[in-house]
């Protein structure tokens, strides 16, 4: 870590630590020594050139990529000693949006959202179902999209989409994978209020992945920036701003 | 995760090795988790529909073809040693016992299992299978074992259904030149037709609708990232699904004649 402080986040407690995370592909070391704390209530942003790891992270932290050493543990539990049925169970409190939006090709928008309730949405009533596909799809703006294929939406739609099918199960931690990117500016700042409002409504911790500095701005509580396989450095977002250090610097002053 | 144990030599016998290793394993994640619930009726049920019965018409024009055709070629033959009236029975032999179920399996080689490789490759490039697992379902319970299990479940009906119909065909093809009354040419084919040739044609069935479901989901649920990726998967498939049918038709005779139901 380079000389910024990191400012006092530890108000309330850690929901999901990494220690000494370390991940390879063949010879491609991916992490090498990384260490986060998520706390809750907290938006984490975490900045991070292309190919740094970032979604590798994200991934390690829901067991879909197993790691090769070190600790991730999320609500005081290691993932990787987790079975099936305990990993199930901490994935259905963590909401994932994906990078490429991942939607289920051959359902509908409204089957897409309907998928996570029906499984986990114990005797839910269709009533029950239906209000609540509909109120997520209007906190992202596209109830009209409901009876939609995801081919006939455009990016920045799918991954409103996305968002909606994460938020459905209300879940105590969402991890956005790049939010914004590929939406226009105005959807762009659109969706980055709406992350602020999820956590003001639900009190969620979020993780977010992003290179949109208007997003970090808004969103993030403290900001991390991950180089070279480690935590580089960490902060608010005025802190970060104003570092002169060669990593942390262009991302703030790309223009 | 599984890739980066394998594809790590070139010489084509270590990767052939390295293939069967990997079917092998994942058919015995099958068993292990395929029969421990949580059940997936409603996906199961769903799959049965997809492969039985959009499959039907094909293999049932394939069928009529088969059987009329058959039965049109072998006249002549049969014709030369007098042996006409012994037409519906061989036709009925050869379809029951062989060309029925192999020529079934191999259009669900290709119809079934390049869908089913396409469809499993795409949702892993596109993240879909990753989507399912962090949303708490198991994504081999949901897609793999379902659909194995429908392909497992299908082709013998399939495979029945085809032989009906070109037995029908065959029937018209008698009657070309022949009159002869659906009844008699039925009561022909039963009448020569006894258990040890049916028996071990129909088992046979299964296992080569469980070998396309079960290449056909290998090769898409670890198809390699990029588009790419989904045609070889959807190719490759279709390619040794194909070869195993005819594979395990081989180990089949080989078994019904050690048992004796030949
Ligand atoms: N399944 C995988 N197999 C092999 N290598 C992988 C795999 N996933 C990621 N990598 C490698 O790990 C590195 C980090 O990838 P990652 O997707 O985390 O980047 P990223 O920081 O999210 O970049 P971007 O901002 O472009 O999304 C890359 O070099 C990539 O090639
Ligand atoms: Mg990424």
């Amino acid at each position: 870590m380079t000389g910024i402080q990191p400012i006092d986040h530890s108000a309330g407690p850690v929901v999901i630590r990494t220690h000494d995370l370390y991940k390879s592909f063949g010879k491609n070391t991916v992490l090498r020594g990384f260490n986060l704390e998520l706390h809750k209530g907290e938006n984490l942003v975490v900045l991070g050139k292309s190919g740094s790891g970032k979604s590798v992270l994200i991934k390690c932290i829901v067991g879909l990529i197993s790691i090769d050493s070190g600790s991730i543990t999320v609500f005081g539990k290691e993932v990787s000693e987790l079975d099936q049925a305990g990993l199930d169970a901490i994935r259905v409190k963590i909401g994932f949006l994906f990078q490429s939006s991942a939607l289920y090709d051959s359902m509908t928008v409204r089957e897409n959202l309907e998928f996570p309730l029906r499984r986990h949405g114990k005797g839910m009533s269709r009533e029950e179902i239906d209000r609540l596909v509909i109120e997520v799809l209007e906190s992202v703006g596209l109830r009209h999209a409901v009876d939609l294929m995801p081919s006939e939406l455009s990016g920045g739609m799918r991954k409103r989409i996305g968002l909606a099918r994460t938020l459905i199960l209300k879940p105590d931690i969402i991890l956005y994978d790049e939010p914004t990117t590929g939406l226009d500016p105005v959807t762009g700042r659109e969706i980055s209020k709406l992350i602020v409002d999820i956590r003001q409504q639900y009190g969620t911790s979020s993780i977010i992945i992003t290179h949109d500095m208007y997003c970090t701005r808004i969103v993030a509580d403290r900001i991390l920036v991950l180089s070279d396989g480690i935590c580089h450095a960490q902060g608010n977002y005025q802190a970060l701003s104003s570092s002169e250090d060669l990593v942390v610097h262009p991302f703030f002053h790309s223009i | 995760m599984l890739k980066t144990m394998s594809s790590g030599s070139k010489q084509p016998i270590f990767r052939f090795l390295d293939e069967v290793g990997r079917i092998s394993s994942f058919t015995g994640r099958f068993f292990a988790e395929g029969f421990r619930p949580r059940y997936e009726w409603a996906e199961l049920l769903r799959q049965c529909y997809v492969i039985g019965y959009r499959t039907l018409p094909l293999v049932g024009i394939t069928a009529f073809i088969m059987g009329l055709v058959l039965t049109v070629q072998s006249r002549p033959t049969l014709e030369e040693f007098g042996a006409e009236s012994y037409l519906p029975s061989m036709v009925a032999l050869s379809v029951i016992r062989e060309i029925g179920p192999v020529i079934t399996a191999l259009i669900c080689a290709g119809k079934v299992g390049s869908s089913i490789g396409a469809e499993l490759g795409s949702m892993r490039v596109t993240e879909q299978i990753d989507a399912m697992e962090v949303s708490g379902t198991n994504p081999f319970k949901f897609l793999v074992v379902t659909r194995v299990m429908a392909c497992t479940l299908m082709l013998p009906v399939l495979v029945v259904v085809a032989d009906f119909i070109s037995l029908y065909a065959s029937y018209v093809g008698v009657n070309i030149k022949d009159v002869v009354s659906l009844e008699l040419y039925y009561n022909n084919v039963f009448n020569s037709l006894v258990y040890g040739d049916v028996l071990p044609a129909f088992v046979k069935t299964y296992f080569f609708g469980f070998a396309i479901g079960i290449v056909g989901c290998f090769k898409g649920y670890h198809s390699d990232k990029g588009t790419e990726g989904v045609g070889i998967a959807a190719n490759s498939a279709v390619v040794v699904s194909s070869l195993l049918v005819f594979i395990i038709d081989l180990v089949a005779v080989q078994i019904a004649d050690i048992l004796g139901l030949t």
